[in-house]
């Protein structure tokens, strides 16, 4: 069939980062094949496709692999330039805090929160409550920058920023169940509350996001399983 | 009084950072002038390091007709679009930009995995060394026979990835008990190509440099 397009990505349904992937090829408007990975039992073309992390997502595009969330959503937006929407700006320097603002939500949000929920001490976690408090600020200030008072951090359609932050929208929803606490506090950070809700309710991305009771119940499992691991271990 | 906006390009900068020094190579390789200035990072750092990286108080920041971008890699992607005119460091191709962009950020891992390696002993420090030597193998493997890694052209990958080199010879190796030209041995003739160059040989402070540098961070760290 001349001209189809061959898109492939390769997943797993709770992953925040495959999230990312789906919300940048949903809001571009594209049809992909959707392969869900057994982590526990990674596929040959998994590991073909990223022998230097093994990890998903991966998104296969004519037969050629692409890796990292980052790497794939602006790879999309470059691949795909007179398709829907554009997630990067077009101004350089607007790209540049918009790749500046990506870049801090993996390197210091991501953390803080990991550091939070599975601190190996009450330190460490009280530790990683503090840098999530500071790291969620920063980033109320930068939707208040990169939005100009628009819906979105892309202005009056969601943008780069939008989908790398939006992939974790799914486990800031089960943050409350599972934790007590909202990671986007309409108290503290109107803006990102709003945003969330905003963006959340797209048509383009409402039905992309995992369910929260879903990712409740593997959070769930998982926290058994390592306690269930600690208290062996201790005996 | 309203601030009169700075024309041009400033870089804020550590005579030794690697990552700074991506920024220099870059600007070098695209014949783009810009004001150096040698930030005191080891003691009070500057109000206008402070004002224009206020979120991570580091270098290098790349000050622009007076407005600052931060963090090496998103400055080298905006020297490449905010000069399109100057020569390209990243290649055309939406797939080809997707790969350089990947391997530019995996070469971080090299100094990241490196820092563990002095600043960590033990069953740390054994794990450092073998994430290293995977790391070194990854990137010697993808480099393969070409000669840089893009292909016949210098480009973003190497000039994301030789700053660290003289990090790795001799301190890493020395640290972490081995030797990248046993190891990554296309690495190692990659790293003396690049030396060719002039971008590079007027930027890279030599490894026995670097390795002072280190000792000094020891000290201050109070590090064995």
């Amino acid at each position: 069939m001349a001209g189809a397009e061959d898109l492939k990505l390769l997943g797993m349904w709770a992953s925040p980062f495959v999230l990312r992937a789906k919300l940048a090829l949903s809001l571009k408007g594209l049809n992909y094949e959707y392969v869900e990975e057994d982590l526990k039992n990674k596929s040959e073309l998994l590991l073909k496709s990223n022998p230097v992390h093994n990890k998903v997502p991966v998104l296969i595009h004519n037969g050629k692999p692409v890796c990292e969330s980052t790497v794939i959503v602006q790879y999309i937006d470059e691949a795909f330039a007179g398709t829907g929407l554009s997630l990067l700006p077009s101004d350089p320097y607007e790209r540049a805090l918009a790749r500046f603002w990506a870049a801090y939500i993996d390197d210091k949000l991501l953390p803080s929160w990991t550091k939070t929920s599975r601190g190996s001490t009450e330190e460490e976690r009280a530790e990683g409550k503090e840098q999530s408090a500071v790291a969620v600020e920063n980033l109320e200030g930068a939707l208040r920058e990169c939005s100009k008072g628009k819906p979105f951090f892309g202005g009056d359609n969601p943008g780069y920023v939008d989908v790398i932050l939006g992939g974790l929208l799914g486990w800031v929803r089960a943050s409350e169940e599972l934790y007590g606490i909202n990671p986007f506090d309409p108290a503290k950070t109107p803006l990102l509350a709003a945003w969330a809700e905003r963006f959340g309710a797209l048509e383009a991305v409402d039905p992309v996001i995992p369910e929260v009771n879903k990712l409740v119940e593997v959070a769930k499992m998982m926290q058994a399983k390592l306690a269930a691991e600690a208290a062996g271990a201790s005996n | 009084m309203a601030e009169e906006i700075k024309k041009g390009l400033v870089l804020l900068d550590f005579w030794v950072s690697p990552f700074g020094q991506r920024c220099r190579i870059a600007l070098a390789e695209k014949g783009l002038p810009y004001e150096y200035s040698e930030q005191e990072l080891l003691g009070t750092k500057s109000e206008l390091l402070l004002r224009s990286n206020p979120i991570h108080k580091k270098i290098p920041v790349l000050i622009h007709d007076g407005r600052p971008v931060n963090e090496s890699l998103v400055i080298l992607n905006y020297l490449e679009e905010a000069f399109p005119d100057a020569p390209p460091l990243l290649p055309a191709d939406p797939y080809a930009r997707a790969q350089a962009r990947f391997w530019a950020a995996y070469s971080d891992k090299v100094y990241e995995v490196g820092s563990r390696l002095w600043k960590t002993k033990g069953e740390a420090q054994s794990q450092a060394r073998a994430e290293m030597l995977q790391v070194l193998g990854n990137l010697d493997g993808e480099l393969g026979e070409k000669p840089f890694f893009a292909g016949e052209k210098f480009g973003f990958v190497d000039l994301a990835l030789v700053p660290f080199m003289p990090w790795l010879t001799p301190s890493f190796e020395r640290y972490g008990g081995f030797s990248v030209a046993e190891v990554a041995p296309r690495l190692a003739a990659w790293a003396d190509r690049c030396m060719e160059r002039e971008s590079v040989a007027k930027t890279l402070y030599p490894g026995e440099k670097v390795d002072e540098f280190i000792t000094l961070l020891k000290k201050k760290y109070g590090i064995e």
